[in-house]
């Protein structure tokens, strides 16, 4: 990552325009051409620096639900496990976390109902108790780091 | 609420923005709408907060947030949602949630995300948020993550 990479990460995090040509206006913000900063957002998505590029959905706002979820998986099951929970399209992502709850996803559905649905799934397919953590309230959310 | 025309959308550009000169075209064109409906309909789906922003997705570990901390707290309820606010306007929590308890196994309400590029930098900051909550706080703990088993964010079926 060079200096261009970084200020594409930390200038396009929010922001991008809705305009016949978008990637030219940011471009020119930055001092780029359209064609290098295609180039590079092409880059650093394939070498995983961005995970995406584009809108972030809400989920709970289009009348869906976002659950974070955990297993305690037994250590020589989790390969299985993992394959077993991320096979799930509802899965939004998941992490490994250190603890007897070792790991933890969240479940995002259209309908509230498929939340119940997909744990059902999820015990069904692992044979293990899925611990929902459903929001109760929220306080702060703003996930903007600086490369 | 969406139509179905929002959805085809949704699903059209939950995985990305093309990487084309004219991203909104080449929807339109795949959607069978003109480009100006599509930048009305992400337009109205940001106002309306369906749509969070429009823009990168770092994967924090590839930008050198190598730690990541969930921080977790047993706060009293009475209390909570005074100090839930306090501890979300703390700078460096990105998230920060009133949760329900699952005892015996799990006794905390309050999650905060905490993001370092060490554990020191993490620790460092989940003791400031312990210092914060003082007295109110009757056990914690921090989970670090030490692996993205999955990150692909909503996937609707299309």
């Amino acid at each position: 990552m060079d200096e261009v990479d970084r200020a594409i990460v930390n200038g396009l995090q929010g922001g991008f325009p809705l305009c016949d040509e978008p990637y030219r206006a940011v471009a020119a913000r930055l001092g780029l051409s359209e064609a290098e900063l295609l180039s590079r957002l092409e880059r650093l998505l394939r070498d995983g620096i961005l995970t995406r590029f584009g809108p972030m959905y809400q989920v709970e706002r289009m009348g869906g639900a976002f659950v974070l979820a955990a297993l305690a998986v037994p250590e020589e099951r989790y390969e299985e496990v993992a394959a077993a929970v991320n096979a799930l399209p509802e899965v939004a992502h998941n992490y490994r976390r250190e603890h007897a709850l070792n790991m933890w996803f969240v479940l995002a559905t259209e309908t509230p109902g498929g939340i119940d649905e997909a744990i059902a799934r999820i015990e069904a397919a692992t044979g293990l108790e899925v611990h929902a953590f459903p929001k109760l309230k929220e306080y702060f959310v703003e996930m903007k780091l600086t490369a | 609420m969406l139509d179905a025309d929002d959805r085809r959308l949704v699903v059209a550009t939950q995985g990305g923005l093309p990487l084309v000169p004219r991203p909104y075209h080449l929807l339109a064109e795949q959607l069978g709408m003109t480009p100006q409906e599509v930048m009305a309909r992400l337009e109205r789906m940001l106002e309306s907060g369906v749509i969070r922003r429009i823009g990168a997705v770092p994967n924090h570990y590839a930008i050198g947030y190598h730690a990541n901390g969930m921080s977790v707290w047993d706060v009293a309820d009475e209390r909570i949602d005074e100090l839930g606010a306090q501890v979300g306007a703390l700078d460096f929590v990105t998230h920060c949630y009133r949760r329900p308890r699952r005892l015996p196994l799990w006794p905390y309400n309050l999650f905060a995300m905490v993001h370092g590029r060490s554990r020191e930098e993490v620790a460092q900051k989940v003791a400031r948020i312990a210092a914060l909550l003082g007295e109110a706080c009757r056990a914690h703990d921090v989970l670090y993550s030490s692996r993205i088993l999955k990150k692909s964010g909503l996937r609707l079926v299309g």
